[in-house]
């Protein structure tokens, strides 16, 4: 019979296949598998039934947190630190603290130990941290391009400085330098190098300003401004709220001076003459409007009248009644008025100067001894260095943090005077127009990366301390001078030394030797030296007649002027590149991301325009937007925006305005007469976060006349009183056995800066949404200043109230929420728990105050759904993550949030207190927006004590609730507004 | 049995009790004809586009529809209400009109019921996917848990998830008990196969015999009294979800009746609209006459005059309430900018419905029809009214703003009602449209042979 095979191993020897068998066995237990037993079988079963386990439980990649190997001494965890130092922009100087968590600024709060902030900080000021994190920053030093070391840049300019040709300079071109320790650097580099030219470039001119005074006082200063002196306020032009010189300073001192909360009987009075509807105007107890080529012919109209009264033989002339009635009032108050012009004009300033000298307000509400030294600009000096740099007289030119080819083209004249200069250096902490037509990048640290030192007036100083270490490679531009002038040390010792020289006195020192001086100094961030004052000036008069002559003495014809001004979270533009500034609706117009064309309704009424209509002026296309108040001839449009190289936010948002400045006198002058304007036919959309500006007659902002309140301090709050009547519940109220957290809020002292609302953002991750989103209401503010205009179009009264939740007895949202996600705490906070919500969004709807934001999109990137993310301001990148606050959730997609009275402060202090076995003490706890305000109007306390300043408040006859009648019962509680003027007279 | 002679026959034609069988049996044998695979094509392709838009809602997030801060339920929570409304007409004909006796109910009823549970379904999706954490919506069961978290019970919302699955629950069961006779004739006319044995099983072993009728009889009438408050109750609570809230134009204690007679008119005007179209898509032109269409005519008069004297009633309120805000939400909605919406909503349900009072008209299938749509649009468009017009306008003006629905509402909306006629489609395929039991138990006293034969 046939053998058939079926494999191999049939078919092979039996021999050669057991052998095989064997050879496997080492490699296998094959041999054995005969030999299994049930007990094997067990033992395999449990051990894979194990490792399977294991091996599930070890799925995710394993991260580990390395801890530091030496512990800085200054880090714990969880705890933050404080650091005192300084803000600077080239504009602002505001005294600061950073708040420092893990290695990481997180917050800036204004240092309470300057007397002239209070620890206040403005929008900005706030806002300034976030451009630590800008990933636009520029990163390395490059030459023409090319990333280049440190050592090579030394190398190179040592080179360059070493063979100088001396028929040329070498110009350095920095905002106004208010560091006495670089003032100090500067000359001495100027000492090594003599064709080192200094020059001062400021991004917004106030030089005429100085020059008014070096007619009138031989010196070219910027004088303090005491506004909290001043009886009666008559400002020109000039947002000093908002934008003007120094509007942390003058916000404390104005609204210190209008308060009523502790039985005050006089409140100061504020009269505004105005172009455009300003942040100052909007607040003023009258306001006229007044074109802004009137200016000239009211001040001089109001320098006749002031003049005729005081004495001094002028030829009579009518001016308008208004100035009559104003001069009136003016010389009631005589050394206790100030008036103020926000004009770049060297007419007007110096007649402003004028007018207060006439009203003895010198050395009263205007300290010319002891001057600010804020923009040292020269406008005529910068004049003068463009035509050097034409005559091919400069031979390199630093632009430190000066970027003269946005702030002042004018007509791409500087441009063209810049590519005439063959070394350019670019010493930046921020991308700008300038640096790109420099061949040396050389980035600096952004100030809070670094040392230096300030002296604002004269015997005041503070330091800035770098709050992390630099980010990126960057060098201060000190550094930088000193390291090509081959300066011993770094520039941290630099300041010492000059401190120790020139700061550190038998005054100061109280018996401490210099260390201990320098140490209780870099604590405290501020030093005081009250016998260091300064010059004393004498008024010596300037020719009156001549700058009279040359101010337009006659009212203005018909034509259209443009109007250019800071807007107040935007300003100069040099801090455009941060979303938390561009989201920040401008307090007027309420609108953020975009500048527009502002014209006034009768106007635009007579033009056919609306808002959103785009228009084209002198070239430029920008919306329209229809703002009441503003002067009828007049178009206004914010500077700052445009910036074709800031860096990832601010690229070609809104247009530059800037080419518009000319020249007049020498001076930069931001009001362009004579200027076209047409409708192109297109429309755009402008990202507006309010859209109804009226109250409709409802009792939300309450308000009155000084006369009617000192007669009854109820006036205009009757309704409180009615609705308190009625007060009644069926059901049970809540118990507040320890503390109830209230907060009340003074509408008479509310500026409404928005400083508020940055720190809230700041301080409580709140996302940034952009402009898209703000267009279709999806902003996410915790707290909003909402602003109604009441009364004539043409130049309405306006109300401002700052809105968060109002954390209701009586919450409407917490009874609607199905799955309890929002609930009230025994201390009468309106908690939100992000974790448990579901996104009803119900209790949104039912909040009578809308204070309640909900999560559209996944803004934060919290989500964890992939690829959904809606962040055009790259907040979500992590970078911009650090400056989070590790104490607050960030928010997921598809969740409600809204204002938790900052609970993590609230929490913060109580432990405090717990861990040092001590009660709670009143005003322990700030709130963020309490605590940046400058106007103090923001008060936080426990109403179950008593003695609290928010249970004092509280029996004020001015508070009440908003939308009381609803029985909401808000521990957020408001005092009426006091309007200083009379009710039945007003100026115009 | 006497039958006055001024009643109408509910079933016209020369009709046996195998004939009435026949002729509703018909549209489930043979192949379905090309309107049918057409009408559910068009269907599915709704279908899909509104899964697609739920997915692009769930996926970005709620941002991908028109709402805002001031506005935060728009298109869909009044889809919600709208469909909740519609599935109204079914419970109210099966258990109300079954309670009252009413025999006209029997022709119509199997088809109210389906849209009734049709439309809880197109409602019952609204509240999850406008949730913003859709994934976390079980939240909302009170459930025992680790955490000690329990649902808030003075929540009108939690009380609409009981209200409309129990609603869902109860229609669901009612229409089932009234299918199961229906299901065992259907499945002994059916020859041996896989569809045989699926109706055997569908069936519970139905035989027809006395106790299985008896029992039949009272679980009916159980579950009509389970069924009958129901009707009340769960647009009641939808009603709260506003009456309980502040917002001017929502705070109203008339919201309860109003809504549930507005929600009877819609209901009733859906099924009118079907109705129409069925009987005659699928010859059911004797089994619904024009007497069905009269009785159901009329319920729309009544409800929706009630409805009418609530709109009323709610100005006459808000002028004498003497309250600013409440006045304002009205003006608001008559001459504010939605003031289309309101008079939209003023015509098709308080004016067209008027026109019932005149005999030709409610006795006119095409005027009905097309009056019936004017109603559907005009009951949207009240929760439209209600719901955007009171939010967009509240107590702040700072807050005010303007609402209009994406592209991806409008996805959604669409998709209900794919999925809406997707079920109805398969439902006149695979289950009987008229209730053939009930219908043949009525044969005797109302249809026209027998009526004639009394005379």
């Amino acid at each position: 019979m046939k053998e058939y095979w079926r494999s191999l191993e049939d078919l092979l020897p039996a021999e050669e296949a057991t052998q095989e068998k064997k050879s496997s066995v080492v490699l296998s237990d094959s041999a054995d598998s005969s030999k299994n037993t049930r007990r094997d079988f067990l033992k395999y079963f449990g051990f894979s039934i194990a490792s399977a386990a294991v091996l599930a439980g070890c799925e995710r990649p394993v991260k580990k947190a390395i801890p530091y190997l030496i512990q800085p001494e200054e880090v714990k965890p969880g705890t933050a630190n404080y650091y005192a130092s300084t803000f600077y922009d080239g504009a602002e100087m505001v005294p600061i603290l950073v708040k420092v968590r893990d290695g990481r600024p997180i917050k800036i709060e204004g240092n309470d130990l300057c007397q002239m902030t209070g620890g206040s900080a403005s929008a900005r000021v706030q806002a300034s941290l976030l451009n630590l994190y800008d990933e636009s920053r520029p990163t390395q030093p490059t030459l023409d391009g090319n990333p280049i070391r440190w050592e090579d840049v030394d190398d190179k300019l040592t080179e360059t400085l070493a063979s100088w040709d001396d028929t040329k300079e070498f110009v350095i071109l920095t905002p106004s330098i208010i560091s006495p320790s670089t003032k100090k650097l500067l000359a001495d580099f100027k000492a090594k190098f003599p064709f080192v030219i200094h020059e001062t470039f400021d991004a917004f001119s106030y030089s005429a300003l100085r020059q008014a005074y070096k007619q009138s006082f031989g010196k070219a200063i910027i004088p303090s401004f005491r506004f909290d002196q001043a009886k009666l306020v008559v400002g020109f032009n000039a947002d000093f709220l908002g934008t003007w010189l120094q509007p942390t300073v003058f916000g404390r001192q104005y609204a210190s001076a209008r308060k009523l909360t502790e039985g005050q009987r006089e409140m100061m009075r504020h009269v505004q003459f105005e172009p455009i509807m300003t942040l100052t105007g909007s607040n003023a107890d009258e306001r006229i409007p007044m074109a802004a080529s009137d200016e000239g012919y009211c001040l001089n109209s109001l320098y006749l009248a002031i003049a005729k009264q005081s004495g001094l033989m002028v030829a009579a002339v009518k001016g308008p009644d208004v100035i009559d009635k104003i001069a009136d009032e003016l010389l009631a108050c005589r050394g206790k008025s100030l008036v103020v012009s926000g004009t770049n004009d060297i007419g007007i300033q110096t007649l402003v100067v004028e007018i207060n000298h006439l009203l003895q307000n010198v050395g009263q509400t205007i300290m010319v001894n002891s001057p600010v030294n804020l923009y040292q600009g020269d406008d005529t000096a910068y004049d003068a260095l463009l035509a050097r740099m034409e005559a091919n007289k400069v031979g390199a030119v630093m632009f430190w943090e000066t970027n003269p080819v946005y702030h002042a083209p004018l007509s791409s004249r500087t441009e063209e005077a810049i590519k005439k200069v063959p070394v350019r250096l670019a010493v930046q902490s921020q991308q700008t127009e300038t640096a790109l037509l420099c061949n040396y990048q050389l980035p600096a640290p952004h100030f809070l990366e670094r040392w230096d030192d300030t002296e604002l007036v004269d015997g005041v100083y503070t330091l800035t301390q770098p709050a992390i270490r630099p980010l990126f490679k960057t060098r201060t531009p000190q550094e930088n001078l000193m390291a090509w002038a081959g300066f011993e040390g770094t520039y941290y010792d630099f300041i010492k030394l000059s401190w120790k020289e020139n700061v550190y006195n038998s005054n100061l020192s109280k018996g401490k030797q210099f260390e201990n001086f320098w140490k209780v100094s870099l604590r405290d961030g501020i030093v005081v030296d009250t016998k260091k004052s300064g010059e004393t000036l004498t008024y010596s008069s300037a020719n009156i007649a001549s700058v009279m002559k040359n101010n337009s003495s006659a009212k203005s014809s018909n034509d259209l002027e443009l109007v250019l001004y800071q807007s107040v979270p935007i300003g100069d533009g040099t801090l455009a590149n941060n979303p938390w500034l561009q989201e920040l609706p401008e307090p007027v117009s309420r609108v953020c991301w975009d500048n527009y064309v502002s014209v006034s309704p009768a106007f635009a009424a007579l033009r056919g325009w609306s808002q959103g209509d785009v228009v084209d002026v002198n070239g430029l296309e920008l919306p329209v937007l229809v703002q009441p108040g503003q002067a009828r001839n007049t178009l206004a449009v914010a500077v700052g925006y445009g910036r074709s190289n800031a860096g990832r936010v601010a690229s070609d948002l809104g247009k530059n305005v800037y080419p518009f400045v000319t020249l007049k006198n020498g001076h930069r002058l931001y009001t362009i007469p004579k200027v076209e304007a047409v409708a192109t036919g297109g429309t755009y959309e402008l990202a507006a976060t309010q859209s109804h500006h009226s109250m409709e007659g409802r009792a939300l902002v309450r308000e009155t006349t000084i006369a009617e309140y000192l007669e009854n301090p109820a006036a205009g709050n009757e309704m409180h009183e009615k609705v308190e009547k009625l007060h009644t519940t069926l059901y049970h109220e809540h118990e507040y056995k320890g503390h109830h957290w209230g907060m009340v809020i003074d509408l008479n002292s509310c500026i409404g800066c928005n400083a508020c609302v940055v720190a809230c953002s700041a301080e409580n991750n709140v996302p940034v949404v952009g402009r898209n989103e703000v267009r279709r209401s999806h902003e996410m503010h915790w707290l909003r200043l909402d602003r109604y205009y009441a009364g004539d179009t043409d130049n309405p009264e306006v109300v401002r109230q700052p809105v968060m939740c109002q954390h209701c007895d009586n919450a409407p949202c917490e009874n609607v929420c199905p799955v309890a996600a929002t609930n009230h705490s025994s201390e009468g906070i309106n908690q939100m728990a992000y974790n448990r919500c579901i996104g009803t969004r119900y209790c949104n709807n039912n909040c009578p105050y809308k204070v309640r934001r909900f999560n559209w999109y996944d803004y934060t990137g919290a989500d964890t759904i992939p690829n959904n993310r809606v962040d055009p301001a790259g907040m979500t990148l992590d970078l911009k993550r650090m400056v989070l606050n590790p104490d607050v959730t960030v928010r997921a997609k598809g969740v409600i949030e809204k204002c938790s009275m900052c609970i993590q402060r609230i929490q913060d202090k109580k432990l405090t207190a717990k861990k040092d076995g001590r009660q709670l003490s009143d005003g322990e706890i700030k709130t963020a927006c309490q605590q940046t305000c400058p106007a103090d109007a923001i008060t936080f306390g426990d109403m179950n004590d008593p003695n609290s300043k928010v249970s004092k408040l509280l029996k004020d006859a001015r508070q009440y609730g908003l939308l009381e009648e609803l029985h909401t019962l808000p521990s957020v509680v408001y005092l009426s507004k006091v309007r200083n003027k009379d009710k039945n007279k007003t100026l115009s | 049995m006497y039958v006055s002679p001024v009643r109408e026959p509910l079933i016209s034609g020369e009709k046996s009790y195998s004939k009435v069988t026949e002729d509703i049996y018909a549209p489930m044998t043979g192949k379905p004809g090309k309107l049918w695979f057409g009408g559910l094509t068009l269907a599915l392709i709704a279908l899909g586009f509104g899964l697609f838009s739920i997915f692009i809602t769930v996926w970005d997030g709620i941002g991908t529809w028109g709402l805002d801060r001031t506005i935060g339920w728009g298109w869909g929570i009044t889809n919600f209400v709208w469909w909740v409304g519609i599935g109204h007409a079914g419970t109210f004909i099966s258990a109300i009109l079954l309670l009252f006796r009413q025999k006209w109910r029997t022709s119509i009823n199997r088809s109210a019921e389906a849209m009734t549970i049709f439309a809880v379904m197109c409602a019952g999706l609204f509240p999850l996917i406008h949730m913003g954490r859709l994934p976390l919506g079980f939240f909302i069961f009170p459930y025992p848990n680790t955490r000690d978290v329990w649902v808030n019970f003075n929540s009108p919302l939690l009380w609409d998830v009981f209200a409309i699955s129990t609603y869902l629950t109860v229609s669901l069961l009612f229409w089932y008990m009234g299918l199961i006779p229906d299901i065992g004739t259907i499945r002994d006319r059916l020859k041996n196969g896989i569809q045989k044995k699926i109706y055997a099983f569908l069936s519970f072993g139905w035989t027809g015999s006395a106790r299985h009728w008896a029992r039949h009889e009272s679980m009916s009438l159980i579950l009509a009294g389970l069924a009958a408050p129901l009707v009340l109750s769960v647009h009641t609570i939808v009603s709260f979800d506003f009456a309980t809230s502040v917002i001017p134009g929502w705070h109203t204690t008339i919201f309860p009746p109003y809504f549930v007679s507005g929600a009877v008119f819609s209901g009733f005007a859906m099924v009118l609209t079907l109705m129409i179209i069925t009987r005659k898509a699928i010859n059911l032109e004797d089994y619904i006459t024009k007497a069905h269409l009269e009785s159901m005519n009329k319920i729309i008069i009544a409800t929706g005059s009630i409805v009418g004297i609530a709109y009323i009633t709610e100005l006459f309120i808000a002028w004498y309430s003497g309250v600013v805000y409440e006045q304002y939400a009205f003006v608001n909605r008559a001459f504010g900018p939605y003031w289309w919406a309101y008079w939209i909503m003023m015509t098709c349900n308080v004016i067209t419905p008027q026109l019932f009072w005149i005999k030709k008209i409610r006795r006119s299938f095409a005027a009905t029809f097309v009056i019936s749509i004017f109603v559907n649009i005009g009951m949207w468009f009240e929760r439209f009214v209600i719901i955007v017009t009171s939010l967009h306008r509240d107590f702040l003006p700072s807050s005010w703003s303007m609402y209009s629905p994406t592209w991806v509402e409008v996805g959604i909306y669409i998709g209900t009602f794919g999925l809406f006629f997707t079920l109805f489609f398969l439902f006149i395929r695979f289950f009987p449209v008229i209730a053939i039991a009930e219908v043949k138990s009525v044969l005797k006293t109302s249809s026209e042979k027998f009526i004639k034969k009394g005379k």
